[in-house]
C-alpha cells in the first residue's frame, strides 16, 4: 500500500493560521471544546447574529459539530453521536464562517459557496465516520447544553473531546478528498 | 382449518425487544460483509474507516449504546397468515412496542409528525407498517430501523421499456454515485423493478430487508445483482467516499409483474449500519 496517512493532534479552538497549515485528507486527533449543532439551531444562531443579538456562544475561532446525539445513558455524557449530513447546514454556514466561524465537523459534500467562504476566511471542514457513533461518544467526555434546550437532540452543547478521530476533508485551499481520494483509486485501478 | 389466536401482546414485546437489538448490535450477514470488505480494500484510508466501522460495532454491542445516532424510524414488514387471528389491533401493538423499546433502551426519537409542521412525535412512533397476506398461521415480521442519511439519497424513476436493462443499470449507478459520501458507504443497495409506482418502493425497501448471504432465487436477476455490484464497486467512492474499493457490501433486486407500457425502478439506499431482522411469530 502506497498511499500514507498522517495523523495529527490539533487543539479545538484554534487559529486561522493553524487552520491554513491542515491538509486534505489529514486524519486529526482533535482535543480540547467544540459546539454541537444542527439544522434547527443553524437557523436560530443565523437569526440572532442578523438582528443583532448576543449569540450564547462567540463563533471566533470555533468548531461546529453536526450532531444529534441519541440520549446519554447513565454515567456518560452523551449517547451515540456520529455525525449528520453536512449539506443541510450549507445555506447558513457561509455567513458564520464570515463571522468567525473556523471549522464544521459532519459528513458529505459542501457546496460551492461553502468553500469560497473557507478558503477566503481560512476555514476547514472535518469528516467524522458517519455511523461510527458508540466509537466517537468514546472521544467526548463532557457535554453541557448552553442554549435552546427546547430543540431536543439538536439543541446546542459545548463538547469537551479527547482524541476525537476527525478526517480533513476539504481545507483551505479547497482541496477535496471527497474529490481527490476516489481518483487516485481509480487512477490506480485504470492504469 | 382451525383459526389460530394471536395475542397482540407477542407483537408488541417483540418490536420492543428488536428495536434495542437492532440499535446496538449489527447483524451478522452485514459484519461479515465487512470484515470481506476490509479483506479485499487496497486503500489505506478506506482500511482505517472499515477498521473504525467494525470497532465501533463492538463497542456499541459490548455498552448496547447505538452504533449509530440515528436509530431511525421503524419499517416494519408484516406477514399475517390467512388462519390467525388477532386478540386486538396488531398496528397498537407494534406502535406500543416502538414507544416502549425507543424508551427503554434510550434511542433517539427521530419522528415528526407532520410532514411540513414538522412536530416530534415524542417517541418514535408511528412506524411504517406493510402487511400482506399470506398462507399459513403463522406471523412473520420483518423490521428494519432505517435512517434517512441513506434514505434521503435513495431515488425512483419510471422508465420506458425500452431503456430495459441497461436503462436500469445506469439508474442504480447514477444514484449510487451521486449518494457518495452523503449516505454513509459503504451501502447495502435494494432495487425494486416492475410492478406501479408505489409497489417498486416497496419491492427496493424490502430487498434491504434480505439477508446479504442470500441471491435473487432467479439466476438472471441474481447474476445481476453481482455485476451490479462490481460496477459500483469499480466507482471508487469507497467507505466514506474518501476512496476505495467498498463502496457498496451488495445489491438485492426484488422483481414485480408489470404493465406493457412502463418500466419503474426504485432505488433505496442503506448505510453500513443496515439494521434489519426477521422473525416467525
Amino acid at each position: 500500500m502506497s498511499d500514507k496517512v498522517e495523523t495529527i493532534r490539533l487543539q479545538a479552538p484554534f487559529t486561522e493560521g493553524e487552520a491554513r497549515a491542515l491538509k486534505s485528507g489529514q486524519r486529526i486527533l482533535l482535543s480540547g471544546e467544540i459546539y454541537s449543532l444542527r439544522d434547527a439551531g443553524h437557523k436560530r444562531l443565523v437569526e440572532l447574529i442578523k438582528h443583532g443579538e448576543e449569540p450564547p456562544i462567540t463563533l471566533e475561532n470555533n468548531v461546529l459539530y453536526y450532531v444529534g446525539p441519541s440520549p446519554a445513558k447513565a454515567g456518560r455524557a452523551l449517547g451515540s453521536a456520529g455525525p449528520t449530513t453536512s449539506s443541510r447546514m450549507d445555506p447558513y454556514t457561509p455567513f458564520l464562517i464570515k463571522n468567525g466561524l473556523r471549522g464544521m465537523i459532519g459528513k458529505g459534500y459542501r457546496s460551492d459557496e461553502v468553500v469560497a467562504a473557507m478558503k477566503e476566511h481560512g476555514a476547514v471542514y472535518f469528516a467524522a465516520i458517519g455511523g461510527a457513533g458508540a466509537l466517537i461518544s468514546r472521544a467526548i467526555k463532557e457535554a453541557e447544553v448552553i442554549a435552546w434546550e427546547d430543540l431536543g437532540t439538536e439543541a446546542l452543547r459545548r463538547l469537551k473531546v479527547e482524541n476525537m478521530p476527525v478526517t480533513v476533508v476539504i481545507d483551505t485551499g479547497g482541496n477535496n478528498l471527497y474529490e481527490v481520494g476516489p481518483h487516485i483509486w481509480l487512477t490506480r485501478h485504470h492504469d | 382449518m382451525s383459526v389460530r389466536e394471536f395475542d397482540v401482546a407477542i407483537l408488541r414485546d417483540t418490536v420492543e425487544e428488536l428495536c434495542g437489538k437492532l440499535a446496538c448490535v449489527l447483524p451478522d450477514d452485514v459484519h461479515d460483509a465487512i470484515e470481506q470488505a476490509l479483506e479485499h480494500e487496497d486503500s489505506t484510508v478506506a482500511r482505517h474507516v472499515l477498521e473504525d466501522l467494525l470497532l465501533n460495532c463492538e463497542i456499541a454491542a459490548e455498552e448496547s449504546v447505538p452504533m449509530c445516532q440515528d436509530t431511525g424510524m421503524v419499517v416494519v414488514f408484516l406477514d399475517v397468515g390467512f388462519d390467525v387471528r388477532f386478540s386486538g389491533n396488531p398496528y397498537e401493538a407494534i406502535n406500543e412496542g416502538v414507544r416502549r423499546g425507543y424508551k427503554k433502551h434510550v434511542l433517539r426519537m427521530s419522528v415528526v409528525s407532520d410532514p411540513l409542521r414538522r412536530v416530534n412525535t415524542g417517541d418514535n412512533t408511528p412506524a411504517m407498517v406493510t402487511t400482506r397476506l399470506v398462507p399459513g398461521d403463522h406471523v412473520t415480521i420483518t423490521m428494519l430501523c432505517k435512517g434517512f442519511g441513506s434514505e434521503n439519497m435513495s431515488r425512483l424513476t419510471m422508465l420506458l421499456p425500452a431503456d430495459g436493462e441497461e436503462g436500469v443499470r445506469k439508474f442504480v449507478i447514477d444514484t449510487v454515485a451521486k449518494a457518495g459520501p452523503n449516505a454513509c458507504p459503504p451501502f447495502v443497495i435494494g432495487v425494486g423493478i416492475g410492478g406501479t409506482f408505489d409497489q417498486v418502493a416497496l419491492a427496493a425497501k424490502r430487498a434491504l430487508a434480505r439477508p446479504l448471504t442470500e441471491s435473487n432465487v432467479d439466476p438472471f436477476y441474481a447474476a445481476m445483482e453481482q455485476s451490479l455490484l462490481a460496477e459500483i464497486n469499480a466507482l471508487g467512492i469507497g467507505p466514506q467516499g474518501f476512496g476505495g474499493r467498498a463502496t457498496a457490501l451488495g445489491v438485492a433486486i426484488e422483481v414485480l409483474p408489470t404493465h406493457i407500457a412502463g418500466l419503474p425502478v426504485a432505488v433505496n439506499i442503506n448505510c453500513h449500519a443496515a439494521r434489519h431482522i426477521q422473525e416467525v411469530l
